[in-house]
């Protein structure tokens, strides 16, 4: 009997799966069980699918994912902490047929980038917003977000978020949902493949939607922080199911164009 | 054409081809945004003009349109360049090219709408956080608002940093007669594409991306980056000083003055000549880099100078590193908004220096 070598599992007729060729193949700094990684790869497999490649700019935030840049194979800039809608407009008013989205987190968008995330959605930059949000600021170690949810531990709330002293958790998409300006808000998140699914959806919608100046698109991610919520991956993936998905409710917040077809 | 020193500055920024004007209103330099709005030159050139919600967003909103190797400009004044410090700081780390008008008016704090030039050290010596520097051109008449912003851009982009053009709230205002500057076309992208290869414009096919950042974590690198900075700066420091000397051949004692200040300077020196002093004017118009040589060199053959500013004496302090003991540096100044007459300066000289 002959045995089997790996080019013949190796090879085309196999393949099963295949990494997009957006995504670089360095090894990505994110901890294990970070929803990053994920999202970048649906960023990648929509870049890729929508042949937007040549034509996409990206804005790092400030925060885990500032070194965005080094794992989709496009041109980016790398933005001051909270600044990437204000860079991301200059760009798209000068660039108006390109592709330009920000990857923001949640103390990028929700605290101290508030302003220039408002008054990009209001004037309807036709922009897409990625909006990562797990509710702690990860990459300074685990202090409390605007997105903390009441009674959760942080390093700066050792005993839990208090609403009488921090106020309570931030739903920015709920608020610029209410803007003229923005088009589609969506809650999505990566913790199940059906839920990548939905994202991937979600994301892909938002990149075309910017293609029709119809105002700025934005797509939350409730994701994940295990090292910052002292979890186990699986753990916070439980952890977000049970506690943050009753504070950020998935699913779309607003649609103008699916609503204007029907 | 008469005009208004902040208007100059919107005329030939569409002249020289920018691409981009991000602004927030602030007194004493709002008209460079009002008169931009006035010209529609989305209309002509193709020049975007927008009003932003802050100067912080302003600021940010240069550094994506330089990015993108496009030549984008901001204007304010005092607090609003204030704002501004951690944008520009950005920029000179991302290695970008922008231009900033501050149109000084008094400080600290809201202070006054009234002239000033009292943030010479912000621009100077680096407002933000980091080793850098900051060309500064410092224009003393309407017609300079609008050669120096030319200039400006030049300069940004041939080294590749943020450019400020400080002027104060008397320059921004006053009407003087101006030659607007000769229309360079903006460039196409296929230009920008050549000249500035590091620009974000969207990766070509087969080509590495282009990354805006000014993000190293690795000190080597990072110490790689600042010593790159440091030797653009001697580059600018040998090849970019700009001065203008008036009446200093024979003489006795130097008014070293910008702006406004230089202006009343002028007027000081011919009440000081027809006194029978030999006095002179030193205005430097590249306030970074400093004329050091110029003012050594004045050093070997004159009895002693004097800073005139708007300001508790801030450019003073370069005057007497340059010097460096050779001769008395004296310094004469008025703040909160009030511009000293020639004959309040002059007796000033005379005070301090003469007697």
């Amino acid at each position: 009997m002959n045995s089997m070598n790996v080019t013949d599992i190796v090879n085309p007729i196999n393949l099963v799966y295949k990494k997009n060729s957006v995504l670089t193949d360095l090894p990505m700094h994110y901890c294990p069980g970070c929803s990053h990684g994920v999202v970048h790869k649906l960023l990648g497999d929509i870049i890729e699918e929508l042949d937007i490649q040549e034509q996409t700019i990206g804005v790092a935030p400030v925060g885990c994912a500032v070194f965005a840049y080094k794992y989709l194979d496009i041109d980016w800039q790398q933005a001051a902490h909270g600044r990437a809608p204000a860079l991301a407009t200059a760009i798209k008013r000068l660039l108006p047929d390109r592709y330009v989205f920000t990857y923001q987190g949640d103390g990028d968008l929700a605290a101290i980038g508030t302003a220039e995330t408002l008054h990009a959605c209001n004037r309807g930059e036709n922009i897409v917003i990625i909006y990562i949000n797990n509710g702690i600021y990860g990459m300074t170690g685990g202090q409390m977000a605007p997105t903390t949810l009441l009674g959760m531990k942080s390093t700066t709330t050792p005993k839990g978020r208090m609403y009488e002293r921090d106020g309570n958790p931030l739903d920015m998409p709920k608020l610029l949902a209410q803007l003229d300006g923005v088009c589609y808000v969506t809650r999505q998140a990566v913790h199940t493949v059906g839920a990548v699914k939905k994202c991937r959806r979600a994301i892909k919608k938002a990149f075309e939607y910017s293609a029709l100046n119809k105002g700025t698109s934005i797509v939350e991610v409730v994701s994940t922080c295990n090292s910052g919520w002292k979890l186990t991956p699986d753990g916070a993936n439980k952890w977000m199911v049970e506690n943050m998905f009753s504070q950020y409710p998935l699913g779309d917040i607003k649609d103008t164009i699916q609503a204007e077809k029907k | 054409m008469l005009m208004k020193g902040n208007e100059a500055i919107a005329h030939a920024a569409i002249r020289c081809g920018c691409d981009g004007y991000f602004g927030y209103p602030i007194t004493p330099q709002s008209e460079v945004m009002e008169t931009l709005m006035e010209l529609e030159p989305w209309n002509t050139t193709g020049m975007v003009v927008l009003q932003a919600e802050s100067e912080v967003a302003s600021i940010n909103m240069v550094y994506g349109a330089a990015g993108c190797g496009k030549k984008a400009m901001t204007s304010s004044s005092s607090p609003g360049v204030s704002l501004m410090q951690e944008g520009i700081s950005y920029m000179a780390g991302a290695e970008l090219p922008g231009v900033i008008v501050n149109v000084m008016r008094g400080g600290p704090g809201l202070g006054t709408i009234q002239p000033s030039q009292a943030d010479y050290f912000q621009a100077v010596k680096g407002g933000g956080h980091g080793d850098y520097k900051m060309p500064t051109l410092a224009p003393a008449s309407v017609q300079e608002m609008a050669d120096l912003t030319v200039l400006a851009f030049d300069l940004a982009f041939k080294y590749l940093t943020p450019t400020m053009l400080l002027a104060d709230g008397i320059i921004g205002q006053m009407m003087e007669k101006v030659v607007l500057p000769p229309y360079q076309p903006r460039l196409t992208e296929d230009e920008m594409r050549a000249k500035y290869p590091w620009a974000t414009l969207g990766k070509p096919h087969g080509k590495k991306p282009n990354h805006i950042t000014s993000l190293e974590l690795l000190s080597e690198d990072m110490e790689k980056l600042n010593k790159r900075l440091q030797a653009r700066y001697r580059t600018l420091e040998k090849e970019e000083v700009r001065f203008e000397e008036i009446a200093c051949e024979d003489a006795d004692y130097v008014f070293v003055a910008f702006g406004i200040s230089a202006r009343v300077c002028q007027k000081a020196v011919e009440i000081a000549r027809s006194e029978g002093i030999k006095a002179g004017l030193l205005r430097p118009i590249t306030l970074y880099p400093f004329p050091v040589e110029k003012i050594k060199e004045l050093s070997n053959r004159v009895k002693g100078f004097i800073s005139v500013e708007l300001s508790a004496g801030q450019m003073v302090e370069d005057v007497r590193l340059a010097v460096n003991g050779k001769v008395p540096v004296e310094f004469y100044g008025r703040m909160g908004g009030i511009v000293p007459s020639p004959n309040e300066v002059f007796n000033a000289l005379k005070d301090k220096l003469i007697q």
